[in-house]
Protein backbone atom coordinates (compact mmCIF):
# COMPACT_ATOMS: atom_id res chain seq x y z
CA UNK A 1 0.00 0.00 0.00
CA UNK A 2 1.56 3.58 -0.70
CA UNK A 3 0.87 6.22 1.19
CA UNK A 4 0.23 9.35 -1.38
CA UNK A 5 -2.33 11.38 -0.05
CA UNK A 6 -5.13 12.07 -2.07
CA UNK A 7 -6.82 15.19 -3.16
CA UNK A 8 -9.17 16.80 0.21
CA UNK A 9 -12.97 15.48 -0.85
CA UNK A 10 -14.86 19.31 0.23
CA UNK A 11 -17.63 17.67 2.69
CA UNK A 12 -20.28 19.51 0.07
CA UNK A 13 -18.34 17.83 -3.30
CA UNK A 14 -20.68 18.41 -6.11
CA UNK A 15 -21.00 15.37 -7.37
CA UNK A 16 -20.20 14.21 -11.24
CA UNK A 17 -22.97 12.98 -13.68
CA UNK A 18 -24.12 9.28 -13.39
CA UNK A 19 -23.21 7.24 -16.04
CA UNK A 20 -26.12 6.61 -18.57
CA UNK A 21 -28.79 3.91 -17.45
CA UNK A 22 -28.24 2.08 -20.81
CA UNK A 23 -24.68 2.29 -20.59
CA UNK A 24 -24.74 0.97 -17.26
CA UNK A 25 -27.20 -2.49 -18.20
CA UNK A 26 -24.42 -3.17 -20.77
CA UNK A 27 -21.61 -2.96 -18.62
CA UNK A 28 -23.79 -5.58 -16.58
CA UNK A 29 -24.75 -7.73 -19.53
CA UNK A 30 -21.10 -7.41 -20.68
CA UNK A 31 -19.62 -8.72 -16.90
CA UNK A 32 -21.86 -11.50 -16.62
CA UNK A 33 -21.25 -13.00 -19.88
CA UNK A 34 -17.43 -12.92 -19.05
CA UNK A 35 -18.76 -14.31 -16.11
CA UNK A 36 -20.47 -17.20 -17.76
CA UNK A 37 -18.30 -18.02 -20.56
CA UNK A 38 -15.27 -18.14 -18.05
CA UNK A 39 -16.89 -20.47 -16.34
CA UNK A 40 -16.68 -23.79 -17.44
CA UNK A 41 -19.20 -25.78 -16.04
CA UNK A 42 -21.79 -23.60 -16.60
CA UNK A 43 -20.66 -23.42 -20.33
CA UNK A 44 -20.41 -27.27 -20.89
CA UNK A 45 -23.46 -27.82 -18.87
CA UNK A 46 -25.50 -25.01 -20.27
CA UNK A 47 -24.42 -24.98 -23.90
CA UNK A 48 -23.47 -28.81 -24.60
CA UNK A 49 -26.24 -30.74 -22.73
CA UNK A 50 -28.81 -29.37 -25.91
CA UNK A 51 -25.98 -30.51 -27.93
CA UNK A 52 -25.38 -34.06 -26.43
CA UNK A 53 -29.52 -34.82 -26.59
CA UNK A 54 -29.60 -33.84 -30.20
CA UNK A 55 -26.62 -35.92 -30.88
CA UNK A 56 -27.96 -38.83 -29.00
CA UNK A 57 -31.90 -38.33 -30.16
CA UNK A 58 -31.23 -38.34 -33.62
CA UNK A 59 -28.71 -40.88 -33.77
CA UNK A 60 -31.39 -43.38 -31.94
CA UNK A 61 -34.43 -42.34 -33.50
CA UNK A 62 -33.47 -41.91 -37.40
CA UNK A 63 -36.63 -42.69 -38.95
CA UNK A 64 -39.98 -41.03 -39.81
CA UNK A 65 -42.67 -39.82 -37.96
CA UNK A 66 -45.10 -40.03 -40.85
CA UNK A 67 -45.35 -37.89 -44.31
CA UNK A 68 -41.71 -38.45 -44.95
CA UNK A 69 -41.20 -35.88 -41.88
CA UNK A 70 -37.76 -36.77 -40.11
CA UNK A 71 -37.59 -37.65 -35.85
CA UNK A 72 -35.43 -34.90 -36.04
CA UNK A 73 -37.22 -32.40 -37.19
CA UNK A 74 -39.89 -32.88 -34.25
CA UNK A 75 -37.10 -33.17 -31.86
CA UNK A 76 -35.16 -30.13 -32.72
CA UNK A 77 -37.95 -28.48 -31.26
CA UNK A 78 -38.07 -29.90 -27.93
CA UNK A 79 -34.78 -29.45 -27.76
CA UNK A 80 -34.58 -26.04 -28.53
CA UNK A 81 -36.98 -25.05 -26.18
CA UNK A 82 -34.86 -27.14 -23.37
CA UNK A 83 -32.01 -25.02 -24.22
CA UNK A 84 -33.47 -22.12 -24.32
CA UNK A 85 -35.32 -23.17 -20.52
CA UNK A 86 -31.71 -24.38 -19.00
CA UNK A 87 -29.59 -21.22 -20.01
CA UNK A 88 -32.40 -19.25 -18.34
CA UNK A 89 -34.55 -20.97 -15.74
CA UNK A 90 -31.88 -23.49 -14.33
CA UNK A 91 -28.73 -21.57 -15.53
CA UNK A 92 -30.24 -18.37 -13.28
CA UNK A 93 -31.56 -20.76 -10.36
CA UNK A 94 -28.65 -22.63 -9.99
CA UNK A 95 -26.09 -19.41 -10.05
CA UNK A 96 -28.19 -16.98 -8.05
CA UNK A 97 -28.18 -18.49 -5.24
CA UNK A 98 -24.49 -18.86 -5.30
CA UNK A 99 -23.94 -15.70 -5.86
CA UNK A 100 -26.06 -14.87 -3.08
CA UNK A 101 -24.39 -17.17 -0.75
CA UNK A 102 -21.09 -15.43 -1.80
CA UNK A 103 -22.31 -12.17 -0.87
CA UNK A 104 -22.20 -10.74 -3.98
CA UNK A 105 -25.52 -9.49 -4.51
CA UNK A 106 -25.43 -8.24 -1.21
CA UNK A 107 -22.27 -5.88 -2.25
CA UNK A 108 -23.87 -4.28 -5.22
CA UNK A 109 -26.72 -3.83 -2.76
CA UNK A 110 -24.28 -1.64 -1.47
CA UNK A 111 -23.40 0.63 -4.25
CA UNK A 112 -25.36 3.32 -6.09
CA UNK A 113 -26.38 0.73 -9.28
CA UNK A 114 -29.69 0.64 -9.64
CA UNK A 115 -31.51 -2.53 -9.10
CA UNK A 116 -32.84 -2.81 -12.48
CA UNK A 117 -29.48 -2.86 -14.12
CA UNK A 118 -28.34 -6.26 -12.12
CA UNK A 119 -31.70 -8.03 -13.94
CA UNK A 120 -31.22 -6.59 -17.14
CA UNK A 121 -27.35 -7.75 -16.81
CA UNK A 122 -28.83 -11.20 -16.23
CA UNK A 123 -31.51 -10.84 -18.79
CA UNK A 124 -28.63 -9.64 -21.66
CA UNK A 125 -26.59 -12.91 -20.55
CA UNK A 126 -29.59 -15.24 -20.90
CA UNK A 127 -30.62 -13.69 -24.48
CA UNK A 128 -26.64 -13.43 -25.81
CA UNK A 129 -26.10 -17.07 -24.29
CA UNK A 130 -29.23 -18.47 -25.65
CA UNK A 131 -28.96 -17.06 -29.36
CA UNK A 132 -25.56 -18.10 -29.40
CA UNK A 133 -26.98 -21.94 -28.31
CA UNK A 134 -29.69 -21.88 -30.41
CA UNK A 135 -27.70 -21.22 -33.20
CA UNK A 136 -25.38 -24.12 -32.46
CA UNK A 137 -28.11 -26.33 -32.00
CA UNK A 138 -29.48 -25.47 -35.50
CA UNK A 139 -26.05 -25.76 -37.23
CA UNK A 140 -25.15 -29.68 -35.84
CA UNK A 141 -29.01 -30.57 -36.61
CA UNK A 142 -28.43 -29.27 -40.16
CA UNK A 143 -24.83 -30.60 -40.39
CA UNK A 144 -25.42 -33.86 -39.12
CA UNK A 145 -28.75 -34.78 -39.30
CA UNK A 146 -29.88 -32.95 -42.45
CA UNK A 147 -32.10 -30.72 -40.56
CA UNK A 148 -34.74 -28.32 -42.47
CA UNK A 149 -34.70 -24.98 -41.54
CA UNK A 150 -38.26 -22.91 -41.48
CA UNK A 151 -38.51 -21.95 -45.30
CA UNK A 152 -40.63 -18.46 -44.80
CA UNK A 153 -40.73 -15.32 -43.20
CA UNK A 154 -43.73 -15.96 -41.09
CA UNK A 155 -42.69 -19.18 -39.25
CA UNK A 156 -39.06 -16.90 -38.32
CA UNK A 157 -40.78 -14.55 -37.00
CA UNK A 158 -42.75 -17.36 -34.94
CA UNK A 159 -39.86 -18.73 -34.02
CA UNK A 160 -38.51 -15.53 -32.72
CA UNK A 161 -42.01 -13.98 -30.33
CA UNK A 162 -42.23 -17.83 -29.32
CA UNK A 163 -38.16 -17.69 -28.52
CA UNK A 164 -38.37 -14.18 -26.82
CA UNK A 165 -41.94 -14.78 -24.89
CA UNK A 166 -40.73 -18.53 -23.43
CA UNK A 167 -36.87 -17.03 -22.58
CA UNK A 168 -38.64 -14.29 -20.87
CA UNK A 169 -41.73 -16.33 -19.19
CA UNK A 170 -38.16 -18.84 -17.94
CA UNK A 171 -36.02 -16.24 -16.62
CA UNK A 172 -38.20 -14.56 -14.32
CA UNK A 173 -39.38 -18.10 -12.94
CA UNK A 174 -35.44 -18.69 -13.06
CA UNK A 175 -34.91 -15.55 -10.87
CA UNK A 176 -38.13 -15.94 -8.85
CA UNK A 177 -36.99 -20.08 -7.88
CA UNK A 178 -33.88 -18.92 -6.98
CA UNK A 179 -35.08 -17.37 -3.28
CA UNK A 180 -36.71 -20.74 -2.65
CA UNK A 181 -33.18 -22.20 -2.26
CA UNK A 182 -31.23 -21.56 1.01
CA UNK A 183 -27.99 -22.25 0.36
CA UNK A 184 -25.47 -22.01 -2.85
CA UNK A 185 -25.94 -25.47 -2.95
CA UNK A 186 -29.61 -26.13 -2.81
CA UNK A 187 -30.03 -24.10 -6.19
CA UNK A 188 -29.58 -27.02 -8.38
CA UNK A 189 -31.42 -29.54 -6.07
CA UNK A 190 -34.47 -27.17 -6.19
CA UNK A 191 -34.08 -26.47 -9.75
CA UNK A 192 -32.75 -29.59 -11.81
CA UNK A 193 -36.02 -31.89 -10.54
CA UNK A 194 -38.72 -29.32 -11.60
CA UNK A 195 -36.79 -29.00 -15.06
CA UNK A 196 -36.49 -32.72 -15.35
CA UNK A 197 -40.24 -33.10 -14.96
CA UNK A 198 -41.22 -30.96 -16.90
CA UNK A 199 -38.76 -32.11 -19.87
CA UNK A 200 -40.57 -35.45 -19.20
CA UNK A 201 -44.18 -34.04 -19.17
CA UNK A 202 -43.84 -31.79 -21.97
CA UNK A 203 -42.70 -33.72 -24.92
CA UNK A 204 -38.99 -32.92 -24.90
CA UNK A 205 -38.00 -36.54 -25.14
CA UNK A 206 -41.48 -38.64 -26.62
CA UNK A 207 -44.15 -37.40 -28.89
CA UNK A 208 -46.39 -35.24 -26.81
CA UNK A 209 -49.31 -37.02 -27.90
CA UNK A 210 -47.95 -40.07 -26.97
CA UNK A 211 -48.15 -39.08 -23.17
CA UNK A 212 -51.29 -39.86 -21.04
CA UNK A 213 -54.07 -37.29 -21.20
CA UNK A 214 -54.05 -36.29 -17.85
CA UNK A 215 -49.68 -36.25 -17.50
CA UNK A 216 -50.91 -33.91 -20.88
CA UNK A 217 -53.07 -31.41 -18.61
CA UNK A 218 -50.38 -30.94 -16.19
CA UNK A 219 -47.65 -30.15 -18.85
CA UNK A 220 -50.17 -27.58 -20.15
CA UNK A 221 -49.90 -25.97 -16.77
CA UNK A 222 -46.75 -24.48 -17.49
CA UNK A 223 -44.37 -22.82 -20.20
CA UNK A 224 -42.36 -25.60 -21.35
CA UNK A 225 -45.00 -27.45 -23.37
CA UNK A 226 -46.69 -24.28 -24.86
CA UNK A 227 -42.28 -23.41 -26.03
CA UNK A 228 -42.24 -26.76 -27.59
CA UNK A 229 -45.67 -26.25 -29.57
CA UNK A 230 -44.93 -23.36 -30.77
CA UNK A 231 -41.68 -24.56 -31.59
CA UNK A 232 -43.21 -27.30 -33.36
CA UNK A 233 -45.72 -25.26 -35.55
CA UNK A 234 -42.09 -23.70 -37.46
CA UNK A 235 -40.67 -26.39 -38.15
CA UNK A 236 -43.40 -29.31 -38.76
CA UNK A 237 -45.82 -29.28 -41.96
CA UNK A 238 -48.66 -26.69 -41.61
CA UNK A 239 -50.94 -30.22 -41.43
CA UNK A 240 -49.29 -31.59 -38.50
CA UNK A 241 -51.45 -29.49 -36.32
CA UNK A 242 -54.23 -31.47 -36.76
CA UNK A 243 -52.51 -33.75 -34.21
CA UNK A 244 -51.72 -31.67 -31.44
CA UNK A 245 -54.29 -31.98 -28.47
CA UNK A 246 -56.22 -28.77 -29.24
CA UNK A 247 -56.33 -29.79 -33.11
CA UNK A 248 -54.33 -27.15 -34.27
CA UNK A 249 -50.75 -25.60 -33.28
CA UNK A 250 -53.08 -22.89 -30.64
CA UNK A 251 -50.17 -20.40 -31.92
CA UNK A 252 -52.81 -17.67 -30.05
CA UNK A 253 -52.97 -19.79 -26.96
CA UNK A 254 -49.08 -20.31 -27.05
CA UNK A 255 -49.09 -16.69 -26.59
CA UNK A 256 -51.55 -16.10 -24.27
CA UNK A 257 -49.94 -18.51 -21.88
CA UNK A 258 -46.27 -17.82 -22.28
CA UNK A 259 -47.76 -13.92 -21.57
CA UNK A 260 -49.35 -15.33 -18.52
CA UNK A 261 -46.10 -16.76 -16.90
CA UNK A 262 -43.79 -13.64 -17.50
CA UNK A 263 -46.87 -12.23 -15.63
CA UNK A 264 -46.70 -14.70 -12.77
CA UNK A 265 -43.01 -14.49 -13.14
CA UNK A 266 -42.75 -10.72 -12.58
CA UNK A 267 -45.03 -10.49 -9.52
CA UNK A 268 -43.01 -13.83 -7.85
CA UNK A 269 -39.53 -11.55 -8.70
CA UNK A 270 -41.45 -8.76 -6.71
CA UNK A 271 -42.26 -10.27 -3.76
CA UNK A 272 -39.55 -13.05 -2.66
CA UNK A 273 -36.75 -11.92 -4.88
CA UNK A 274 -34.12 -11.87 -1.81
CA UNK A 275 -30.81 -9.79 -2.33
CA UNK A 276 -29.44 -11.36 1.15
CA UNK A 277 -29.34 -14.78 2.54
CA UNK A 278 -31.65 -15.56 5.47
CA UNK A 279 -29.52 -15.77 8.08
CA UNK A 280 -28.29 -12.45 6.67
CA UNK A 281 -30.78 -10.35 8.08
CA UNK B 1 -30.12 18.22 10.71
CA UNK B 2 -26.82 18.57 12.29
CA UNK B 3 -23.85 19.44 9.25
CA UNK B 4 -21.27 18.82 12.22
CA UNK B 5 -22.65 14.44 12.12
CA UNK B 6 -21.69 12.25 9.79
CA UNK B 7 -24.24 9.42 12.01
CA UNK B 8 -26.67 10.60 14.63
CA UNK B 9 -28.54 7.07 16.40
CA UNK B 10 -30.96 7.82 19.12
CA UNK B 11 -32.84 4.87 21.11
CA UNK B 12 -31.68 1.86 18.86
CA UNK B 13 -33.17 -0.84 19.07
CA UNK B 14 -32.93 -4.77 17.15
CA UNK B 15 -34.24 -8.27 18.15
CA UNK B 16 -34.25 -11.19 16.29
CA UNK B 17 -37.26 -13.10 17.55
CA UNK B 18 -36.16 -13.21 21.07
CA UNK B 19 -32.40 -12.50 20.57
CA UNK B 20 -32.30 -8.87 20.97
CA UNK B 21 -29.12 -8.12 19.29
CA UNK B 22 -29.09 -3.87 20.02
CA UNK B 23 -30.93 -2.75 23.12
CA UNK B 24 -31.12 0.78 22.83
CA UNK B 25 -28.32 2.66 21.47
CA UNK B 26 -27.57 6.17 21.29
CA UNK B 27 -24.24 7.78 18.90
CA UNK B 28 -22.69 10.62 17.40
CA UNK B 29 -19.98 10.13 15.17
CA UNK B 30 -18.48 13.85 14.12
CA UNK B 31 -17.66 14.42 10.28
CA UNK B 32 -13.69 13.55 9.52
CA UNK B 33 -13.46 11.75 12.92
CA UNK B 34 -12.71 8.22 12.70
CA UNK B 35 -14.81 5.89 14.95
CA UNK B 36 -14.43 2.40 16.15
CA UNK B 37 -17.24 0.10 17.55
CA UNK B 38 -15.06 -2.12 19.90
CA UNK B 39 -16.87 -5.05 20.84
CA UNK B 40 -16.73 -9.00 21.60
CA UNK B 41 -18.37 -11.39 18.90
CA UNK B 42 -22.23 -11.72 19.36
CA UNK B 43 -22.26 -7.81 20.81
CA UNK B 44 -24.31 -6.15 18.18
CA UNK B 45 -21.59 -4.81 16.47
CA UNK B 46 -22.13 -6.12 12.72
CA UNK B 47 -26.00 -5.14 13.50
CA UNK B 48 -25.59 -1.46 14.58
CA UNK B 49 -23.48 -0.88 11.55
CA UNK B 50 -25.69 -2.76 8.93
CA UNK B 51 -28.32 -0.43 9.75
CA UNK B 52 -26.32 2.24 9.65
CA UNK B 53 -25.40 1.37 6.11
CA UNK B 54 -29.23 0.15 5.47
CA UNK B 55 -29.14 -3.32 5.05
CA UNK B 56 -31.17 -4.29 8.04
CA UNK B 57 -34.51 -2.20 9.04
CA UNK B 58 -34.13 -1.30 13.02
CA UNK B 59 -37.42 -2.13 14.91
CA UNK B 60 -36.88 1.15 16.92
CA UNK B 61 -35.24 4.36 17.09
CA UNK B 62 -34.15 7.36 15.23
CA UNK B 63 -30.95 7.20 12.78
CA UNK B 64 -29.48 9.22 10.34
CA UNK B 65 -26.49 9.08 8.30
CA UNK B 66 -25.31 11.84 6.23
CA UNK B 67 -28.47 13.52 6.58
CA UNK B 68 -30.64 10.65 5.56
CA UNK B 69 -32.62 7.74 7.33
CA UNK B 70 -30.34 4.66 5.61
CA UNK B 71 -33.74 2.71 6.14
CA UNK B 72 -34.43 4.63 2.65
CA UNK B 73 -31.34 4.94 1.01
CA UNK B 74 -31.21 6.37 -2.49
CA UNK B 75 -28.72 6.27 -5.48
CA UNK B 76 -27.37 9.51 -4.35
CA UNK B 77 -26.75 8.32 -0.69
CA UNK B 78 -25.19 4.97 -1.70
CA UNK B 79 -22.55 7.07 -3.88
CA UNK B 80 -21.41 9.11 -0.87
CA UNK B 81 -21.31 5.87 1.72
CA UNK B 82 -18.37 3.15 1.24
CA UNK B 83 -19.00 -0.30 2.50
CA UNK B 84 -16.26 -2.95 3.56
CA UNK B 85 -18.74 -5.75 4.59
CA UNK B 86 -17.47 -8.46 7.04
CA UNK B 87 -17.96 -11.77 4.18
CA UNK B 88 -16.42 -11.06 0.68
CA UNK B 89 -18.46 -11.31 -2.14
CA UNK B 90 -16.54 -12.98 -4.08
CA UNK B 91 -16.14 -12.87 -8.25
CA UNK B 92 -14.08 -15.78 -8.80
CA UNK B 93 -14.22 -15.41 -12.49
CA UNK B 94 -12.65 -12.18 -12.57
CA UNK B 95 -9.96 -10.40 -12.01
CA UNK B 96 -9.39 -7.88 -9.81
CA UNK B 97 -8.31 -5.07 -11.98
CA UNK B 98 -11.84 -6.37 -14.08
CA UNK B 99 -13.89 -6.07 -10.94
CA UNK B 100 -12.84 -2.63 -9.43
CA UNK B 101 -13.05 -1.33 -12.86
CA UNK B 102 -16.59 -2.55 -12.98
CA UNK B 103 -17.66 -1.03 -9.75
CA UNK B 104 -16.13 2.27 -10.33
CA UNK B 105 -18.37 2.42 -12.85
CA UNK B 106 -21.65 3.07 -10.28
CA UNK B 107 -20.08 5.71 -9.06
CA UNK B 108 -20.53 9.73 -10.69
CA UNK B 109 -17.22 10.54 -8.60
CA UNK B 110 -15.23 7.57 -8.90
CA UNK B 111 -11.69 7.50 -8.42
CA UNK B 112 -8.89 5.94 -11.25
CA UNK B 113 -9.39 2.20 -10.45
CA UNK B 114 -5.52 1.66 -11.04
CA UNK B 115 -4.91 4.27 -8.32
CA UNK B 116 -7.03 2.27 -6.14
CA UNK B 117 -5.15 -1.14 -7.26
CA UNK B 118 -1.67 0.71 -6.49
CA UNK B 119 -2.79 2.21 -3.06
CA UNK B 120 -4.68 -1.12 -1.67
CA UNK B 121 -1.43 -2.79 -2.68
CA UNK B 122 -2.85 -4.95 -5.35
CA UNK B 123 -0.89 -3.64 -7.87
CA UNK B 124 1.17 -6.84 -8.94
CA UNK B 125 -2.22 -9.14 -8.64
CA UNK B 126 -4.59 -6.80 -10.86
CA UNK B 127 -4.56 -9.80 -13.71
CA UNK B 128 -4.99 -12.49 -11.09
CA UNK B 129 -8.16 -13.67 -10.96
CA UNK B 130 -9.72 -12.96 -7.67
CA UNK B 131 -9.82 -16.98 -6.49
CA UNK B 132 -6.40 -16.79 -6.34
CA UNK B 133 -5.91 -14.40 -3.68
CA UNK B 134 -4.67 -15.51 -0.16
CA UNK B 135 -7.10 -14.00 2.52
CA UNK B 136 -5.63 -11.16 3.16
CA UNK B 137 -5.47 -9.81 -0.26
CA UNK B 138 -9.37 -10.56 -0.89
CA UNK B 139 -9.74 -8.29 2.19
CA UNK B 140 -7.63 -5.80 0.09
CA UNK B 141 -9.57 -5.99 -3.20
CA UNK B 142 -13.46 -5.78 -0.41
CA UNK B 143 -11.42 -2.11 0.56
CA UNK B 144 -10.39 -1.17 -2.43
CA UNK B 145 -14.49 -2.17 -3.45
CA UNK B 146 -15.47 0.04 -0.42
CA UNK B 147 -13.04 3.01 -1.16
CA UNK B 148 -13.71 3.31 -5.56
CA UNK B 149 -16.31 5.72 -5.29
CA UNK B 150 -14.36 8.38 -2.67
CA UNK B 151 -16.97 8.32 -0.05
CA UNK B 152 -17.52 10.72 2.35
CA UNK B 153 -18.06 8.07 4.89
CA UNK B 154 -16.61 4.50 5.21
CA UNK B 155 -17.89 1.28 6.62
CA UNK B 156 -15.27 -1.13 7.44
CA UNK B 157 -16.73 -4.34 9.44
CA UNK B 158 -13.42 -5.99 10.93
CA UNK B 159 -11.92 -5.08 8.17
CA UNK B 160 -8.15 -6.70 9.10
CA UNK B 161 -9.48 -10.03 9.77
CA UNK B 162 -6.74 -12.34 8.33
CA UNK B 163 -3.97 -9.86 7.85
CA UNK B 164 -0.15 -10.46 9.19
CA UNK B 165 0.98 -8.11 11.42
CA UNK B 166 2.63 -6.06 8.43
CA UNK B 167 -0.33 -6.00 6.10
CA UNK B 168 -1.88 -4.73 8.89
CA UNK B 169 0.41 -1.57 9.35
CA UNK B 170 -0.11 -0.91 5.64
CA UNK B 171 -3.78 -1.19 6.10
CA UNK B 172 -3.78 1.06 9.47
CA UNK B 173 -1.45 3.61 7.22
CA UNK B 174 -4.08 3.58 4.82
CA UNK B 175 -6.78 4.17 7.33
CA UNK B 176 -5.05 7.38 8.77
CA UNK B 177 -4.10 8.41 4.65
CA UNK B 178 -8.10 8.25 4.35
CA UNK B 179 -8.74 10.17 7.28
CA UNK B 180 -6.31 12.47 6.78
CA UNK B 181 -8.07 13.57 3.18
CA UNK B 182 -11.30 14.12 5.14
CA UNK B 183 -13.12 10.66 4.97
CA UNK B 184 -15.21 9.95 7.82
CA UNK B 185 -14.37 6.32 9.43
CA UNK B 186 -16.69 4.02 11.46
CA UNK B 187 -14.62 0.73 11.56
CA UNK B 188 -15.71 -2.30 14.03
CA UNK B 189 -12.97 -4.38 15.21
CA UNK B 190 -12.34 -6.76 18.32
CA UNK B 191 -8.68 -6.05 18.18
CA UNK B 192 -7.82 -3.63 21.04
CA UNK B 193 -4.76 -2.24 19.70
CA UNK B 194 -6.30 -1.34 16.53
CA UNK B 195 -9.00 0.83 18.24
CA UNK B 196 -6.21 2.14 19.95
CA UNK B 197 -3.84 3.11 16.94
CA UNK B 198 -6.57 4.23 14.92
CA UNK B 199 -9.81 5.58 16.43
CA UNK B 200 -10.22 9.02 17.73
CA UNK B 201 -13.14 8.23 19.85
CA UNK B 202 -13.67 4.60 20.91
CA UNK B 203 -17.20 3.21 21.55
CA UNK B 204 -17.07 -0.56 23.08
CA UNK B 205 -20.65 -2.41 22.88
CA UNK B 206 -21.35 -5.38 24.73
CA UNK B 207 -24.62 -7.05 25.04
CA UNK B 208 -26.19 -4.87 22.32
CA UNK B 209 -25.50 -1.71 24.94
CA UNK B 210 -23.03 1.14 24.16
CA UNK B 211 -20.79 0.83 27.48
CA UNK B 212 -19.21 3.89 26.94
CA UNK B 213 -17.43 5.86 24.34
CA UNK B 214 -14.45 7.73 24.62
CA UNK B 215 -10.99 8.69 23.56
CA UNK B 216 -8.73 5.43 23.57
CA UNK B 217 -6.51 6.66 26.13
CA UNK B 218 -9.34 7.54 28.56
CA UNK B 219 -11.48 4.47 28.06
CA UNK B 220 -12.49 3.94 31.73
CA UNK B 221 -11.25 6.82 33.00
CA UNK B 222 -7.67 5.09 32.42
CA UNK B 223 -5.71 7.97 32.91
CA UNK B 224 -6.99 9.20 35.93
CA UNK B 225 -7.11 5.33 37.82
CA UNK B 226 -4.97 3.85 40.59
CA UNK B 227 -1.73 2.83 40.10
CA UNK B 228 -0.83 -0.76 41.46
CA UNK B 229 2.34 -0.84 43.25
CA UNK B 230 3.54 -4.42 44.14
CA UNK B 231 7.01 -5.55 45.80
CA UNK B 232 8.09 -8.42 48.04
CA UNK B 233 8.52 -8.54 51.34
CA UNK B 234 11.72 -9.47 53.84
CA UNK B 235 9.68 -12.77 54.58
CA UNK B 236 9.82 -13.62 50.60
CA UNK B 237 5.73 -13.28 50.20
CA UNK B 238 4.18 -10.55 47.24
CA UNK B 239 2.94 -7.33 48.09
CA UNK B 240 0.23 -4.83 46.76
CA UNK B 241 -1.45 -1.89 47.31
CA UNK B 242 -3.39 1.02 45.08
CA UNK B 243 -2.24 4.58 45.32
CA UNK B 244 -3.75 7.39 43.46
CA UNK B 245 0.64 8.98 44.38
CA UNK B 246 2.31 5.98 43.58
CA UNK B 247 5.41 7.95 43.00
CA UNK B 248 5.05 8.91 46.88
CA UNK B 249 4.28 5.50 48.04
CA UNK B 250 7.28 4.29 46.17
CA UNK B 251 9.67 7.35 48.02
CA UNK B 252 8.16 5.85 51.22
CA UNK B 253 8.47 2.50 50.87
CA UNK B 254 11.91 3.39 49.69
CA UNK B 255 12.73 5.15 52.91
CA UNK B 256 11.14 1.69 54.63
CA UNK B 257 13.27 -0.57 53.15
CA UNK B 258 16.53 1.83 53.66
CA UNK B 259 17.38 2.38 49.56
CA UNK B 260 16.16 -0.36 47.06
CA UNK B 261 12.58 -2.09 47.12
CA UNK B 262 12.66 -5.49 46.09
CA UNK B 263 10.66 -7.27 43.23
CA UNK B 264 9.24 -3.79 42.79
CA UNK B 265 6.30 -2.87 39.96
CA UNK B 266 4.12 0.42 39.52
CA UNK B 267 1.46 -0.37 36.45
CA UNK B 268 -1.62 1.09 35.81
CA UNK B 269 -4.13 -0.92 33.62
CA UNK B 270 -4.13 -1.62 29.99
CA UNK B 271 -6.60 -0.89 28.00
CA UNK B 272 -7.35 -4.36 27.88
CA UNK B 273 -7.68 -4.54 31.44
CA UNK B 274 -10.31 -1.82 31.02
CA UNK B 275 -11.88 -3.60 28.50
CA UNK B 276 -12.55 -6.86 29.80
CA UNK B 277 -13.61 -5.11 33.19
CA UNK B 278 -16.57 -3.04 30.92
CA UNK B 279 -17.83 -6.12 28.78
CA UNK B 280 -17.02 -8.57 31.81
CA UNK B 281 -19.55 -6.09 33.78
CA UNK B 282 -22.26 -5.72 30.88
CA UNK B 283 -22.38 -9.49 30.73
Amino acid sequence: MTTTTKPATPVTATRGRRPGAGALALRQGRLEITQFLRSRESVVFTMGFPIIMILIFASIFDGTIGGGVKFTQYFITGMIATGLMTVSFQNLGIWIPIERDRGVLKRYRGTPMPKWVWFAGKVIMVVAIGIAETVLLLAVAVALFDLDLPGTAAKWFTFGWVAVLGVTACTLCGIAISSLARTARSGSAVVTPVALVLQFISGVFFVFTDLPTWMQQVAALFPLKWMCQGLRSVFLPESFGAQEPGGSFELGRVAVVLALWCVIGVVLCLTTFRWTTKRDG
Amino acid sequence: MDDELAISVRGLRKAYGDNVAVAGVDLDVHRGEVFALLGPNGAGKTTTVEILEGYRRRDAGEVTVLGVDPAQPDADWRSRVGIVLQGTGEFDELTVAEVIRHFSGFYPDADDPDKVIERVGLADKAKARTHTLSGGQKRRLDVALGIVGRPELLFLDEPTTGFDPEARREFWELIRDLAAAGTTIVLTTHYLDEAEALADRVGVIAGGRLVEVAAPNRLGNRQEALATVSWRTPEGTRESAQSATPTAFVADLAARYGGEVPGLTVTRPTLEDVYLTMIGHAR
